[in-house]
């Protein structure tokens, strides 16, 4: 890199051959601390407050009072849902960055279950039909660029970024078309007499997402280890030549993985209009199908590791606007805030990676 | 009703942002990065341009501005603003390693919130007693047109009525399709996004090619947020007004295949479709402005599947586009 012919570098980097879990996590947790650290100063500088105060704040936020705890836990779910139905897609080197659209069509799938059919069909059959629908309008949104991809290797990113734009356009076509009152360009609370396609509660409103995370959580970590579509899925991800030369069907395994991705970001959707808002927007979605490219590509495509980085970004996510609600600024400085705390954390990966050496050293080593 | 005097300088005025923004991505793009940080960047670009004259037109009061200084202060701020992101993305996925598309993701999140944050928090932070940003005079020298706008009927119209940062774009589009066509660093920078470890052996330095396209690439997209809010918006910042319009300079510069020559028109074509649904006819049923609204995605969709259909050699992104050159893992 900084090598020239007649200089002998300061340093050089080498690979590391391996390193112990501990090691890594070593790195990453300092690396957080190194970005809390700037964080902190970010925020003393907008607030003038010291930053003790200013953690305590964040903490209060996120796990000030019980309501406050289960809310965060119910977004680190949803969150974490999302980021698990585009793990697969990762694994195999597709960069899927139409969670958003997913997301957004199976809410749309659900919300219209609950408007058309209110008082038509009993509320059990209704919620079947949600299920149903919305799994499958997320599947569709997601296999229409892995259509593309296995047929003519057309750019998924590209491709599903612009697949979330024409899905944003479709709830705010069917917003106008269902608003009410007429005019109010929302849609309001549905069925707020009859519940009807409401989710039930479990114990709590909270608790079903939680529970549904959990369950996918298991669900994807078995998948992607101990099953056949699974090693597919890693094999293709290292090599598509490899792939086709064992004789897996490259086209069938994007295929059928964007089904699977496409289908739980729909089932999130549903999460997110069944059970929690009652309502759909073309903000349902939050920009989580962005963020949860993050979670997934933090813990290294680890189910179970993406259990701790979407609590973190969601922790300070929701901290974050509490400070700006305790100093009446823009909420937008949550997004200034995870946006360092990502930057540190990729960073921190190529000292996993890598190792430095100085000059001095690596000639006794080395040579 | 429908005028295409009328049609044209707005479809020009939409497609300025587009232009600079897919010239920007172009350039990087050419050197093997894939910045998915560019709507990002040009967030910033917009609001260090906003914060910039802000302060001036504070303590120059409106009256004492200096025409130089006050379009000076903006851009010099605007490009310093964008060239940090730049070096940021650089640093971390050249000489860090990082995946580019995680590490643009990111910086989308963090400049868009880094805009919207100081356009809402300015006037707080700053303690000033106005009710909103409204850099209105700042604003007119940006959007000054040619002085034989107005006299030279609908010749001026469609050619000499926008501020002079339009005119900019179209000479930066040209320059850069010279540049990366008919000259020698040019053909070294194609070199490096087609090959990276071959421009290396050839003794082409591939750590500076990237950082200095890729933060070019995002000083250029940075001003396209500049002309946004200064000249397209008068001025006057609201948070999320610029939209996704970052992302769509991105899906133009595949439907340029990569030639900012070709994006002059094409970006045009596009600041159209993100406008015509404010003329297609819907009458009372105002939801068909949202179906509208869809068109420039869906075409966009459309020519990506069309391009990759066809599979020209000459048509194909750059082929190390989105990874990273270690010299030491050849």
């Amino acid at each position: 890199m900084t090598d020239s012919k007649v200089k002998e570098p300061l340093y050089h980097i080498v690979k590391r051959d391996d390193i112990s879990a501990k090691k890594a996590w070593r790195i990453r947790i300092t690396a957080i601390l190194a970005a809390l650290v700037v964080c902190a100063v970010v925020t003393m500088v907008c607030t003038g407050d010291n930053p003790i105060s200013i953690f305590a704040t964040i903490f209060k936020g996120a796990f000030g009072t019980q309501r406050k705890t289960w809310i965060t836990l119910q977004y680190a779910s949803i969150l974490l849902i999302i980021s698990l139905a585009l793990t697969p897609a990762f694994k195999m080197q597709f960069w899927n960055i139409g969670g958003e659209g997913q997301v957004l069509m199976g809410g749309l799938a659900s919300a219209a279950c609950m408007i058309t059919l209110d008082g038509k069909l009993p509320g059990a059959v209704v919620i079947i039909l949600m299920i149903i629908t919305s799994v499958l309008a997320g599947a569709i949104w997601g296999v229409i660029p892995a259509l593309f991809k296995a047929k003519w290797n057309t750019n998924e990113t590209l491709s599903t970024l612009m697949m979330n734009y024409i899905a944003t356009q479709l709830v705010a076509y069917f917003t106008i078309v269902w608003e009410v009152p007429k005019g109010s360009g929302k849609i309001g609370i549905i069925n707020q007499n009859s519940n009807t396609g409401w989710l039930p509660a479990l114990g709590n409103k909270y608790l079903l997402s939680i529970i549904v995370a959990v369950l996918i959580t298991v669900g994807m970590y078995i998948y992607l280890k101990y099953t056949k579509h699974g090693y597919e899925i890693a094999v293709v991800g290292e090599s598509q030549n490899t792939a086709r030369y064992v004789g897996i069907s490259v086209e069938k395994v994007i295929i059928r993985t964007m089904l699977l991705s496409g289908a739980i970001c729909g089932l999130a959707g549903l999460l997110l209009v069944g059970g929690i808002n009652h309502t759909i927007t073309t903000t349902i979605s939050d920009g989580q199908g962005f963020t949860g490219v993050m979670v997934s590509w933090l813990a290294k495509f680890n189910p179970i590791g993406m259990i701790f980085t979407s609590l973190l970004i969601v922790f300070m996510d929701r901290g974050a606007s509490e400070i700006s609600t305790a100093f009446e600024l823009n909420q937008s400085f949550a997004d200034i805030l995870t946006g360092i705390i990502l930057f540190f954390i990729i960073g921190c990966e190529f000292f996993i990676r890598y190792r430095i050496r100085s000059a001095k050293k690596s000639k006794k080593g080395v040579a | 009703m429908f005028s295409l005097v009328a049609f044209i300088p707005r479809a020009v005025q939409q497609g300025v942002p587009l232009l600079l923004g897919s010239t920007g991505e172009t350039i990087t793009e050419k050197s093997g990065n894939l910045n998915l940080g560019i709507p990002g960047v040009m967030y910033v670009g917009a609001i260090s341009g906003v914060i910039g004259s802000f302060f001036y037109e504070q303590s120059a009061g409106a009256a004492g501005l200096n025409g130089f200084l006050a379009v000076f202060i903006p851009l010099l701020c605007s490009l310093v603003g964008s060239l940090l992101m730049g070096l940021l993305y650089c640093f971390l996925t050249v000489t860090l390693r990082s995946n580019q598309n995680v590490t643009g993701l990111a910086m989308t999140t963090f400049g868009i919130g880094f805009g919207n944050f100081f356009g809402g928090s300015l006037i707080k932070l700053a303690g000033a007693d106005v009710p909103s940003i409204s850099l209105s005079a700042t604003s007119a020298y940006f959007s000054k047109t040619l002085p034989f706008a107005s006299s030279t009927g609908w010749v001026g119209k469609l050619l000499f009525s926008y501020g002079f940062l339009a005119y900019v774009s179209i000479i930066i589009a040209l320059v850069a399709a010279y540049v990366l066509k008919k000259t020698r660093v040019g053909l070294q920078l194609r070199a490096v996004g087609e090959d990276p470890a071959t421009a290396d052996a050839a003794g082409i330095n591939v750590t500076r090619y990237k950082y200095v396209s890729t933060c070019l690439g995002c000083m250029i997209a940075g001003l396209g947020g500049l002309y946004y809010v200064m000249d397209y918006a008068c001025g006057v910042w609201s948070n999320d007004a610029f939209g996704d319009r970052g992302w769509l300079a991105i899906a133009l510069v595949i439907f340029t295949i990569w030639r900012p020559d070709i994006g002059i028109l094409s970006s045009i074509l596009f600041g159209g479709l993100y406008i015509l649904y404010l003329y297609l006819p819907s009458g009372t049923h105002t939801e068909y402005k949202e179906l509208y609204k869809m068109i420039p995605y869906v075409v966009t969709l459309v020519v990506l599947v069309i391009t990759s259909m066809r599979s020209k050699r000459e048509n194909q992104p750059p082929k190390s586009l989105g990874t990273n050159y270690f010299r030491e893992e050849r």
